[in-house]
Parts: C-alpha cells; sequence; structure tokens
C-alpha cells in the first residue's frame, strides 16, 4: 500500500452493534476517500449511501460439478470419494452440499462430470454523495464470500490509487471467520465497535485477539453505552490493558433508526444530538491516532 | 424436531429468542448454539460443561521419502492447498477443504491425513435443558466443518433448537439445512428487511418452513410487515423494544427470568411453529 494511503476496517465481532451507521457517519466527516462495504454477505451500507452504480463485475469463484447422465454409467465410484455426501442415489449432485473439490471430476472414468466455473456474485463501482464507494452482492447460499471481501478491498485500494485518495473506509462483515479474517490483512488500522454487553465483550475480545493475531492495530468504541455504564467501563479498562486505543463511548439513541428509516447518516438526520456529538469526537481521535 | 433460528442480519435477537425458547420448553430440549465464530449462547444459558472435544480437519502430511514430485496432488487440488515447487512439495494446511482428493490420487500413497485443529465443541446442560456449541479457533476460517460437528451432537428424539450465525452464505447453510423448521428474526429497520429478504431467499433455496420473529418491533417502520404478508412469511411473534430488556440482555439475564410472562408466548411460539410443521407434512 502506498504510505501516505490508509485503510481502516471496522468490524465489530458481534452482529448489530452499529458498524454500518458508523461507516455512513464517518463518510460524511471523512474527506477524500473510498468507501468500501467488505460485509458481502449481508451488505447494508448502500441503503444509506443510495449509490449509483457506474460498473458491474460478475463475481467468478469455484466451481460447480454437474454429472452428465448421459455419459454416466453409474459405477459408483463419484459417491464412494465425495466427503460432501453430495452425490445422490440417482446421480445427480446436490449443488448445495457440492464443495466444488473436483475428486468426481478427476476420478471419473467415464469423463462424465462438467465443472463450469460458478458465478456466486456482483460487485460494484458507484458513486455516493460521498465520494466512490465499491460494494458488492454474494448470490444466496453462494461460498468464498473470503474471496469476494479480498476482491471488493483490492477494487477500492486500485481505485483510490488511480484517484489518488488517502483513505479507504472499509465496513466490515461480523463473526471472526472467513470474511473477517479477508478483511483483515493488510488494514492501516481497525476500529472495533462494540456494546457494554455480556455478548459484546465475549465477542470483541474474540475479534481483537484475530486483529492481533494479524498485527493490525486495534481501537474500540462502545456503542449504547449507556444501557450498561459497568460494563462500558470493563471494556475501557480491557482495553487499555491490551493497549488497544480506546476511542469513546455514543450514547443509545433511536436517531440511529430514525437516520436509517430515513436513508441519511445520523448526522445528516440531525447534526445535534448527543450521539452525533459523541461520532464527532471518535472520529477526531480516530484521525489524531491514524495520523490523518 | 429441529428449529434453526436465523437472521440474516446481526445482532436483531436470534440468541435471546434461541434461549429464551429453549429455556421455556426445557425438559427433552437441546441447544445448540452454531455460531461458532462469535457463540454467545452459554453466556445465557450458564451451562455446567461435561464434555470438551477438540475437532480437526484432515489435512494432507507428505512423506518426502515416497513423494517422487510427480504433481498429481497440486494437479487435483483446486484450493491450493498442495503445491510441488521445484523439489519441494508444499503443502498449504490453512487452505485445505478435506477432500481427500491429493490422497486419492497420489500415485506413491506418500500422502497420509494429518490434522488442522478448527476449534472445539462443548456439551453441558443446565438443569433439565441440554446445551451445546462449538468456538472456532481463533485464526481459523473455516467454519462450516465445526458447525456440521456441532450439529452431529443432535439427539434424534426430542426438540432440537438451533442458534444460526448471522448472514446467508455457507455458515449459515450449514446451520439451517435439514431442519424442520426456521424461524426467521428481525427488527424493523430498512437493514433489518434487507437482511430479511437475503435468509429468506436461502430459507426458500433449502425448501424449509419458515416463520418470522420481530424483536424492537415498535421502532422502525412497517416496510418489514408488509414484505412478510407479502411473501406470505407468518408472523409468530413480536417483541416491543423494551429499555428492561436490553439491560437485562446486556447483564446475561434471561427475559424469561427477569419478566417471567414472556415464557407463556414462547410457548405459544412453539405451538405455532409446531402447527405450520404438521400443517406442512399433510
Amino acid at each position: 500500500m502506498d504510505d501516505k494511503m490508509k485503510e481502516l476496517v471496522i468490524i465489530s465481532g458481534k452482529g448489530g452493534t452499529g458498524k454500518t451507521s458508523l461507516v455512513a457517519a464517518f463518510a460524511s466527516l471523512a474527506g477524500d476517500k473510498v468507501l468500501c462495504d467488505a460485509d458481502v454477505d449481508a451488505a447494508d451500507l448502500h441503503l444509506i449511501m443510495n449509490p449509483t452504480v457506474k460498473e458491474r463485475h460478475d463475481f467468478q469463484s469455484g466451481h460447480d460439478a454437474i454429472i452428465n447422465a448421459e455419459k454416466c454409467t453409474q459405477c459408483g465410484l463419484c459417491r464412494e470419494l465425495c466427503r460432501w455426501n453430495a452425490i445422490r442415489e440417482d446421480f445427480t449432485i446436490d449443488p448445495i452440499d457440492c464443495e466444488g473439490c473436483g475428486v468426481c471430476v478427476y476420478f471419473c472414468p467415464e469423463g462424465a462430470v462438467d465443472f463450469p466455473v460458478k458465478t456466486c456474485g456482483e460487485w460494484y463501482l458507484s458513486d455516493t454523495r460521498f465520494g466512490p464507494m465499491v460494494h458488492a452482492r454474494l448470490g444466496i447460499a453462494e461460498e468464498n464470500s473470503g474471496k469476494l471481501v479480498t476482491q471488493v478491498r483490492q477494487e477500492a485500494k486500485k481505485l483510490a490509487e488511480a484517484k489518488g485518495l488517502p483513505l479507504i473506509l472499509t465496513d466490515g462483515p461480523p463473526g471472526v471467520g472467513c470474511p473477517v479474517i479477508a478483511s483483515l490483512g493488510g488494514a492501516s488500522a481497525v476500529l472495533i465497535v462494540t456494546e457494554p454487553t455480556v455478548a459484546g465483550r465475549h465477542d470483541m475480545e474474540r475479534v481483537a485477539e484475530l486483529a492481533d493475531f494479524f498485527r493490525v492495530p486495534v481501537m474500540v468504541c462502545v456503542n449504547k453505552a449507556d444501557l450498561n455504564a459497568d460494563a462500558t467501563s470493563d471494556i475501557r479498562r480491557y482495553s487499555e490493558k491490551k493497549g488497544y486505543d480506546f476511542l469513546g463511548t455514543i450514547p443509545f439513541d433511536p436517531v440511529f433508526t430514525k437516520a436509517m428509516v430515513a436513508g441519511q447518516t445520523i448526522l445528516e438526520y440531525d447534526t445535534r444530538t448527543e450521539a452525533a456529538e459523541a461520532v464527532r469526537s471518535i472520529w477526531n481521535g480516530l484521525t489524531a491516532k491514524m495520523e490523518m | 424436531m429441529v428449529i434453526s433460528i436465523a437472521s440474516g442480519k446481526g445482532g436483531t435477537g436470534k440468541t435471546t429468542v434461541a434461549t429464551n425458547l429453549a429455556v421455556s420448553l426445557g425438559k427433552g430440549v437441546q441447544l445448540l448454539d452454531c455460531d461458532v465464530e462469535e457463540p454467545n449462547a452459554h453466556l445465557f444459558i450458564n451451562p455446567v460443561f461435561e464434555k470438551t472435544e477438540v475437532i480437526a480437519a484432515s489435512v494432507p502430511e507428505v512423506d518426502e521419502e515416497k513423494c517422487t514430485l510427480c504433481g498429481k496432488c497440486g494437479e487435483i487440488c483446486q484450493f491450493k492447498a498442495i503445491v510441488v515447487i521445484g523439489n519441494t512439495v508444499l503443502p498449504f494446511p490453512e487452505l485445505c477443504h478435506s477432500c481427500g482428493g491429493c490422497m486419492a490420487v497420489c500415485p506413491e500413497k506418500a500422502i497420509r491425513e494429518g490434522e488442522r485443529v478448527l476449534g472445539i465443541t462443548e456439551a453441558g446442560r443446565r438443569g433439565d435443558l441440554e446445551f451445546a456449541h462449538g468456538r472456532l479457533r481463533v485464526g481459523e476460517a473455516m467454519s462450516p466443518p465445526l458447525i456440521r460437528k456441532v450439529r452431529s451432537l443432535s439427539k434424534s428424539d426430542g426438540i432440537t433448537i438451533i442458534d444460526a450465525p448471522p448472514g446467508t452464505s455457507c455458515p449459515v447453510i450449514a446451520s439451517i439445512k435439514d431442519a424442520d423448521f426456521v424461524l426467521l428474526v428481525t427488527e424493523p429497520t430498512p437493514f433489518g428487511l434487507h437482511d430479511l429478504k437475503l435468509a429468506v431467499g436461502a430459507v426458500r433455496i433449502l425448501g424449509i418452513p419458515c416463520g418470522l420473529v420481530i424483536n424492537r418491533s415498535d421502532v422502525g417502520d412497517d416496510r418489514v410487515r408488509k414484505y412478510a404478508e407479502e411473501v406470505g412469511l407468518p408472523i409468530l411473534m413480536e417483541i416491543p423494544f423494551d429499555r428492561r430488556i436490553a439491560v437485562a440482555y446486556s447483564r446475561g439475564q434471561m427475559l424469561v427470568d427477569v419478566m417471567p410472562e414472556w415464557k407463556e408466548k414462547f410457548l405459544q411460539l412453539y405451538e405455532r411453529i409446531l402447527t405450520l410443521v404438521n400443517s406442512g407434512k399433510e
């Protein structure tokens, strides 16, 4: 990555802590940047950014094994070798169970298994009122979400380089698995948005451990902080003990939902709320830490 | 009977519904937390764990004495998890999907099954309620094989309730496939609606009957209700926003413990699910 260009990835571990609303608010505060929605499984950032799609590309990854009934002699070798039990008794393949490993394709003595490349989603280059955005849609029940995350992040980087934009703001996925791992590698920093609940705390610890594993600097903020002031203090202490930058708290505020319903960021909806003030303060802390 | 609790969007209340439904039903019920990336149900159930098992995926280990560097293993592998470079064969266990192709194809029988630890399963109980979950090792990318292990702990008789991960891709499919019913939990917001539509799409691909719980039902707008009506998705329960519920949740308290009147509502929810499952069988 260009020395000057930075990528901030916003993650949470637990879903529903307010990642996307916060990314949208940051989008309205940041200067020149590329927006990147890396939550390809359940992408929501576009619902606030209302992007105009400029380019649409197929995302192709993996293969589907399909048995050609005319060539198949039903010898049964594929059923013996398939570790996914994806081949039914009538020698058709369940596309949901098929892992695309190609073992049946390789071993079929009749060459009866076709193996076409799969189109499992789309990715888009778009314009928004806050600048360019790269986003995607993974086909329902599809695999390879990690590869699609890698693709949208690469496209965001290319775009930032081409336009000389200094920042990529990436909305990450929940969890700690494949798509999260794909969204962390090479990031300049992560901001973990958590909530003061036993689940929020548990999940942020795991995702912070993952970020540590990838040596990405961790920053933390707590949304809905007043729901449980003790738990918020615990998270702050935990962050400080671990050497994570604790950037602040945001109060529980129905403005998040109201703004979402209106298709706006919380700062566009009402600049004067306590939550808006808190978000601005976190953004200021963040830009200072990232030396932007 | 297997009931999977799912939602496209995270944080809509899957775990609240799964744990409270399981505890309300009590005896003869098993709760399996299949959100192995971020398991949370145990924080509310506080089970006594009786059995822990380390779960590993099968990955190739090459006997270099036998290997002739023919390269067939690299040729069959779709995941670039084993390659021959120069005069050495390099397995990349973290990329391996455990298909066994390299072992089957190796003419020298030089590849044996090694292991990559995926995580653990833990099983135990809270009173009459049986509980199990999986914990994906932090740094491990592949959750579906661990989810399938958690599901393999399911008893054939009685009621199994599965707490699924958010999203609509492979970990969700692994958590809802072959369930008798999928209970979707959403909130009436644009994000909730958008991700609900994806979740309904996934459930319909699998052909499983489903119903809806609307959480924080009095915030947001009425588009979720309109959508549910349009696509014939029955609304089986609504939980209004109540700061007491949110605070209890933050402390790891069960809704049915803090507000016992909810137990009856969760029992009614189960009756409604049962009616839908049975009407589908006729």
